[in-house]
């Protein structure tokens, strides 16, 4: 199994993900270019968080034009797990691969914290190691992460299963209290309709570590290790 | 152009300063050579009012790989990695324009980190601002002083963290003052440290005859022409007039900037490499060309530009950002540039280096400006600016001041019982700006990126673990303007030893320091008093630490009006912990757990946040300090740290021990808050007082005095008889003092309860001071 780690100009979590899935998981990586047409040889392609192209314009808005993206589309299409993170989402968002757009945070402010998440689905390869309802500790740290979408798309994402992470509190009560940034429905990770494409705003490469305080972030990558082990199973 | 004396004026230069230039030219300057001297004859680019003083700073330790004179200092930290760190100001420009200015401060020393060859890993930032909340407006000062103060607040604070986050370094810690002298001096006093491999290190060294110039990054435009001499004045009242003297920040570009130098580094065809900083080209050539002993020509016509029509006066004065210079081997400038290409940033060969150690620019086929580089640097002024004599500061007895906070206080709350005044005045010092709860600052800083923020902000000192090795690196900000406006010798003695309790307290070794120096004007002579005594402090204190100073920066002219900024050094503490699972927090860990406080409590009231926070007064001398006490009090710290002894150690200094108690009672990050009982009976010797009056004081002093050398340190039970065992080797003073549990904070004497609430009521107070003064702030401008 192999992994690739997108490096847009400006992502700058690449070498955090590079590191959890290297080092952390055990498992071959490399980094992406994003000038790169061909992604050949990749189980996995995960967009990381930053700042690509320095989202001066819209978050994202730049990088869904990028070379490498039309790889990812079709990768994606033909099955591919695809992983968002944070920058990473949004792009997903813009390059019409996931539903919906990530607005400016509620408060105006960029948010830097550990937040409490709600794993809402298992049954997708990235969060098949959780438990349902299982309550997350995971760092944001974005100025747009204020998921938004139009309220057919979000009867459709909540009929369809398709939200996989809501903030909420430590009980795991999804209150308004507990959203950090305005996001509709508390959204803090969507899928799409084929699952296999995952978006989330939270962090899960900075809290894999038991030092850095928390691990609950590991899970995802373990899942997604073990969803691909399964995957590649059933194809030999 | 012809010179005129208004010109020379403008340039801020003198007629002796503007003599010499033509005596070291042996001609006249031209007009664009007019503008280089000026720039780095500048007080912000030649230290020509500082630089005699600096020299009595100690340079030597150890761990000493690069001291002052380069972009950065380094040292040695073990296993083949080294640590690039400096703090540098940006005070002006972000008054100017609070965003910006700070923005590019962040810029700025990324660069001057980046530029030795290191990752950068971690920035910090010491900041100063006038009052913010509404209870600080004095009649005179109308509530637009408050609104303005926050507004400055709020566009630094946005203009670091979006600058940092985009860029990917972590902004993990710091500190924020807030006194009434820094109202139209906001300081912004910016951090950064990075890592390099030993063998992998590179200095701005133009070597090698022949070899290439190339400019890499963003274009040049007409942004910060004279930046650093606007940096180098006092302001009036038409300072905002200044404003396009403030370059404009682009944290992508920096980060591709950053990615392309590593990668064109590592390809080993650069054989020097300098940031432009402040004075842009100008310095970045003649310096370069200064510490390798040759020359460098240019050729303007070449160098890429963002406006047409610029003036070879513009291009060499400009501070656009984002821009390096770049020596490269003769032959193999096409790899440097086509590395570049990659990253889509523009690599201009511009010139050569030559033999001749000068600094020459052609533009359009003419050289505008041919000079030695020695004038520009070793040659630029030096003064030795009159110091008032000493002795002058009488110290006003802080008594009266106390009892007036403690009689109105207890006429506000209706009751004079002592225990009820005393926990009155701890719940006040703890809502008050200079020692509330910060999260509202570093919750707008992406503090986790990297992933090696191992202590989460608001501990004692910043910790990042270095993933190569097993080791990591604790860096605290520290200065006491309020101490050096009163004593600066003292005070900067003070902010040393308080930066090394700090890392000591997360468990490191103090290895160097670094130092941003913030004064006035230096043509007051006693502003130059405290500067000069500011250096003799820290020398002092350096020494007696064996921390080397291995760089910093000096900003003189935080002033407006007439109004200066209080003798302001900050000290930025480097140290190491050899083992990552030794690190240490200040928050106390289980019930049951003892409490211990090293060092002894004096009758230091004077100069405290107490007289300032609840009386707005600065009164008394400051804090006694006892350097070897201080230092058996630290080393007692860490050794019982390294022997696993300790749950928590905090550092005991601004708001005394109640404030440092409750913070180590205070929740945090997956853990829940948790009270503590201390009785203060061993620790407190009451025989010499003799009246009740006597005994309040001496309760305040115990309280809320700042006596330094003390850290308050929690161990399990069967642990506190070795803490005390080793105090009493190293010689320092230890007592248990207290137990952790229950969910309030109780201090008593012997019978008597000074303090006692529940520790929920007294965080909710720290935490919710800030954003309640700065958030309703947001809406005022809005």
């Amino acid at each position: 199994m192999k992994f690739g780690v997108v490096v847009f100009p400006g992502s700058n979590c690449d070498h955090d993900t590079y590191h959890v899935i290297s080092k952390v998981l055990g498992q071959p990586v490399d980094f992406i270019w994003h000038k790169d047409e061909r992604i050949d040889g990749y189980d996995a392609i995960i967009l990381p968080g930053g700042f690509s192209y320095g989202d001066y314009l819209r978050t994202g808005a730049i990088a869904r034009f990028s070379p490498v993206m039309r790889s990812v589309k079709g990768f994606a299409a033909s099955g591919g797990l695809v992983l968002g993170i944070c920058n990473g989402f949004q792009i997903l968002c813009e390059a019409g691969l996931l539903p919906g757009t990530l607005l400016r945070n509620r408060d105006l402010k960029f948010i830097c914290e550990h937040v409490n998440v709600r794993v809402e689905r298992t049954d997708t390869p990235f969060t098949v190691s959780y438990r349902k309802g299982q309550v997350l500790s995971i760092p944001i740290a974005h100025g747009d992460g204020n998921y938004f979408c139009d309220i057919d798309t979000l009867r459709e994402l909540e009929s369809d299963g398709r939200i996989i992470f809501r903030y909420c509190d430590a009980r795991g009560e999804a209150t308004d209290a507990a959203n950090p940034n305005g996001s509709l429905a508390n959204i803090a990770g969507i899928c799409n309709r084929e699952r296999n494409v995952v978006g989330l705003m939270p962090h899960p490469e900075r809290a894999s570590e038991s030092l850095l305080g928390s691990n609950d972030g590991r899970l995802l990558f373990l899942s997604l290790a073990t969803s691909l082990s399964e995957m590649l199973k059933l194809r030999a | 152009m012809k010179i005129t004396p208004e010109i020379i004026e403008q340039h801020n230069l003198t007629g002796d300063e503007y003599r010499r230039i033509a005596a070291l030219l042996k001609r006249a300057p031209t007009f664009t050579e007019l503008g280089i001297f000026s720039v780095m004859w500048s007080e912000h680019c030649s230290y020509k009012s500082s630089r005699i003083h600096l020299k009595r700073l100690p340079v030597e330790g150890d761990c000493l790989v690069q001291g002052p004179g380069e972009n950065a200092g380094i040292v040695d930290i073990g296993d083949g990695w080294c640590a690039a760190f400096k703090i540098e100001s940006h005070n002006h420009p972000s008054f100017i324009e609070p965003y910006q200015g700070a923005a590019t401060g962040v810029g700025g020393i990324l660069r001057d980190i980046f530029t030795m060859g290191a990752r950068p890993v971690a920035a910090l930032n010491s900041l100063r601002f006038g009052p913010v909340r509404d209870q600080d407006d004095s009649a005179e000062a109308a509530g637009s002083v408050i609104a303005r103060n926050r507004r400055i607040m709020t566009g630094v604070v946005k203009g670091i963290g979006d600058y940092g986050n985009a860029f990917g370094v972590p902004t993990i810690g710091g500190e924020v003052v807030f006194a009434d002298c820094y109202s139209l001096n906001p300081l912004v006093n910016a951090f950064a440290l990075g890592l390099v491999r030993r063998e992998q290190i590179f200095y701005g060294k133009a070597e090698g005859v022949g070899n290439a110039v190339i400019y890499v990054g963003a274009k040049t435009g007409r942004d910060g022409i004279h930046g650093a001499t606007m940096a180098s004045a006092e302001f009036d009242d038409a300072a905002l007039e200044k404003r396009p003297t403030v370059q404009v920040g682009d944290p992508f570009a920096e980060k591709l900037l950053l990615e392309a130098c590593l990668e064109a580094m590592r390809s080993g065809a650069i054989v020097g490499i300098q940031d432009m900083g402040a004075a842009g080209l100008t310095s970045s050539s003649c310096e370069m060309g200064a510490r390798a002993g040759t020359g460098i020509e240019i050729n303007l016509d070449l160098v890429p530009q963002r406006e047409t029509g610029m003036t070879a006066y513009e291009m060499m004065l400009s501070e656009s950002q984002e821009r390096m210079l770049i020596v490269a081997e003769r032959g193999r400038e096409r790899q440097v540039h086509e590395i570049f290409a990659r990253w889509d940033l523009d690599a201009v060969t511009i010139g050569r280096v030559t033999d001749d150690q000068k600094l020459r620019v052609v533009h359009k086929g003419e050289v505008v400006a041919e000079i030695p580089n020695s004038a520009l640097t070793d040659e630029a002024p030096r003064y030795d600016r009159p110091q008032s004599s000493g002795n002058e500061a009488v110290h006003v007895d802080p008594a009266p001041y106390l009892n007036e906070i403690c009689g109105r206080i207890a006429g506000e709350i209706g009751s004079s019982d002592l225990h009820d005044v005393l926990t009155e005045c701890l719940r006040r010092l703890l809502a008050s700006p200079n020692l509330a709860c910060k999260q509202w600052v570093w919750k707008q800083y992406d503090h986790m990126v990297r992933t090696n923020t191992v202590v989460l902000p608001g501990a004692d000192a910043a910790v990042i673990r270095v993933k190569e090795t097993r080791r990591s690196l604790a860096v605290s900000l520290d200065g006491n303007g309020r101490y050096c406006s009163v004593d600066a010798r003292a005070g900067a003695r003070l902010a040393v030893v308080e930066a090394a309790r700090n890392v000591v307290c997360s468990g490191a070794r103090p290895l160097a320091v670094t130092n941003c120096l913030n004064f006035a004007s230096p043509e007051r002579p006693e502003v130059m008093r405290a500067f000069s005594e500011t250096i003799d402090g820290m020398s002092d204190a350096c020494r007696a630490l064996g921390t080397p100073v291995t760089g910093g920066n000096v900003s003189f002219y935080n002033e407006t009006e007439g109004r200066g900024v209080y003798p302001t050094p900050v000290v930025g503490m480097l140290g190491v912990i050899e083992d990552t699972r030794q690190i240490t927090t200040p928050w106390f860990a289980e019930a049951g757990d003892r409490i211990l406080l090293l060092g002894a409590t004096g009758d230091d009231l004077g100069a405290t946040e107490f007289l300032e926070s609840l009386g707005g007064v600065v009164a008394g001398g400051v804090p006694e300090l006892d350097l070897e006490d201080e230092l058996a009090v630290q080393r007692t710290c860490l050794r019982a740290i390294s022997a696993g002894l300790l749950r928590s150690a905090h550092d005991c200094s601004d708001g005394g021990l109640a404030v440092a108690l409750a913070e180590c009672c205070f929740s945090h990050y997956r853990r829940d808050s948790l009270g503590a009982r201390l009785d203060l009976r061993e620790h407190l010797d009451l025989s010499g007082i003799r009246a009740m009056a006597d005994a309040d004081r001496r309760m305040l002093a115990l309280l809320f005095g700042e006596t330094p050398g003390r850290i308050i340190v929690s161990a399990a039970p069967d642990r506190a008889d070795a803490v005390m065992a080793l105090a009493a080797q190293e010689g320092a003073d230890c007592a248990v003092i207290g137990e952790v549990g229950g969910d309030r904070l109780s201090i008593s004497l012997g019978a008597h309860t000074l303090i006692d609430e529940r520790v929920d009521v007294l965080e909710k107070l720290w935490r919710e001071s800030l954003p309640g003064h700065l958030d309703r702030a947001g809406l005022d401008e809005r």
